[in-house]
């Protein structure tokens, strides 16, 4: 119930209440009402129809190397 | 694979076998880690991705409440159908929702008018064309699901709608893991914290239960891998006895949460004193309802609703299985009279429940 998928800013619609983005490979519009400072390129967590956040490239890289790291330990 | 940024590269299996071996070396021989994944999410994902069986046997997922459509009692589906069948309202809703029982045994896809919603907002345009009809939208969701729903209704206001109203299931995160922990049979070592709840209401909310209880919590993205990662974590605690709230969702989660969703929750909705939920009883200060400023959009003060009774089946074993007591297997009811296809307690309503899962994928 509480899914929320990551999807690809491709437009900010006019007046900034919402969001043309790619889900998927198909296009939709989603609610801005939710988020603040939303710009084309950025990722944002959607869920019923709207954006409830933003996602952080630069912790999501940080995360996956922690994976990889965590892989590495010996035992 | 399916090309997805942000969703691929958490499911790498090579990186799930490093995270499977890392967990293995933690684990201390002879100790039992039951770790409850609370949002209905993270069962799905842990079941579907096989994450249990990566794990050595002395650590167990013990899977939580976090499905809004499990938990919403029997009456409260009793209520809807009343607003159909006696007002004559459209009722819109999730499609999640629309097969759940009510004690009366009877769902809300069987009334006569229903309108499955991907987004809440279409029911503005619901309304609009149905000027003559009451239109009533059952909000239901934890706090992920609340905040597009306060959109709705000032969106409502803002449009005069006059022929909208919100029958409000909004429930809570934080006061349903008080409940669980709160119970001296309670058989949970530490808590793996939701995904999106914790977008919306931030980490902070969470530092009173571990405060409380001393059990960790963890909130943890919600993929396979960011499962498992967490889990790590949670094992690391216990082994050292802290008791901390962690957060392995860094890519969307920070202290605060989302302000923006808080405000205009806060500004839409006031607490309730008490609730129901299906499963684990009447909680205190668990769930939401719509301020008086929003009472006109509000179904519970618009309409006459008889009060409806829940009637759990008895020899339902949700309350033991919800705080890790008991496994769904050891219930009588599970798979006699108590299938995915006729659920009668909260775990099998819907495929994130705990015993829905274990039916459909095994314990």
């Amino acid at each position: 119930m509480c899914l929320a998928v990551p999807a690809r800013v491709i437009a900010v619609e006019e007046g900034g209440a919402n969001a043309r983005v790619e889900l998927g490979g198909l296009e939709r519009s989603v609610s801005l009402a939710l988020v603040e400072g939303v710009k084309v390129g950025d990722y944002l967590l959607i869920h019923v129809g709207f954006a409830i956040n933003t996602i952080d490239p630069e912790e999501a890289r940080r995360t996956l190397a922690l994976f990889a790291e965590a892989g590495m330990l010996e035992p | 694979m399916s090309g997805l940024k942000f969703i691929d590269e958490f499911r790498d299996p090579a990186l799930a076998q490093g995270l499977a071996a890392a967990i293995a070396a933690e684990v201390e021989p002879g100790r039992d880690y039951r770790i409850m994944e609370f949002c209905g999410g993270h069962t799905h994902a842990i079941q579907r991705h096989g994450v249990q069986r990566l794990l050595p046997e002395n650590v167990r997922y013990i899977h939580g409440p976090g499905c809004p459509v499990c938990v919403l009692p029997g009456a409260r589906i009793d209520a809807a159908i009343h607003l159909a069948e006696t007002h004559g309202a459209i009722l819109c809703s999730y499609a999640d929702l629309l097969r759940v029982p009510g004690a009366s045994r009877r769902a809300l896809g069987q009334c006569r008018d229903v309108r499955t919603l991907y987004s809440p907002e279409e029911v503005l345009s619901i309304a609009r064309d149905n000027p003559e009809r009451e239109v009533v939208f059952i909000a239901i969701g934890f706090e992920t699901t609340t905040p597009p729903t306060a959109v709705l209704v000032k969106q409502a206001q803002a449009q005069g709608l006059s022929n909208l109203s919100i029958l409000c299931n909004h429930v809570l995160t934080p006061a349903a893991m008080t409940a669980i922990l709160d119970d001296e049979d309670s058989a949970i070592d530490a808590i793996l914290g939701p995904s999106h709840v914790s977008a919306i209401i931030g980490v902070a909310p969470y530092r009173p239960i571990v405060e409380r209880f001393r059990t960790p919590i963890v909130i943890a993205g919600f993929e396979p891998l960011d499962v498992m990662q967490a889990t790590l974590m949670a094992i690391r605690q216990l082994n050292a006895a802290c008791a901390e709230v962690e957060n392995q969702y860094t890519r969307v989660v920070d202290e605060q949460g989302n302000r923006r969703a808080q405000a205009l929750v806060d500004e839409v909705f006031e607490l309730r004193e008490t609730f129901e939920w299906r499963g684990l009883g009447w909680l205190p200060g668990s769930a939401l309802r719509l301020r008086e400023e929003y009472a006109e959009f509000d179904a519970e003060r618009r309409f006459d609703i008889p009060s409806f009774e829940s009637r759990e089946p008895n020899s339902c074993e949700c309350p033991a299985i919800l705080r890790g007591r008991k496994q769904p297997h050891e219930c009588r009811l599970f798979g006699h009279g108590c299938t995915p296809e006729t659920p009668l307690g909260a775990c099998m309503v819907s495929s994130e429940g705990a015993c829905a899962a274990a039916w459909s994928y095994g314990p």
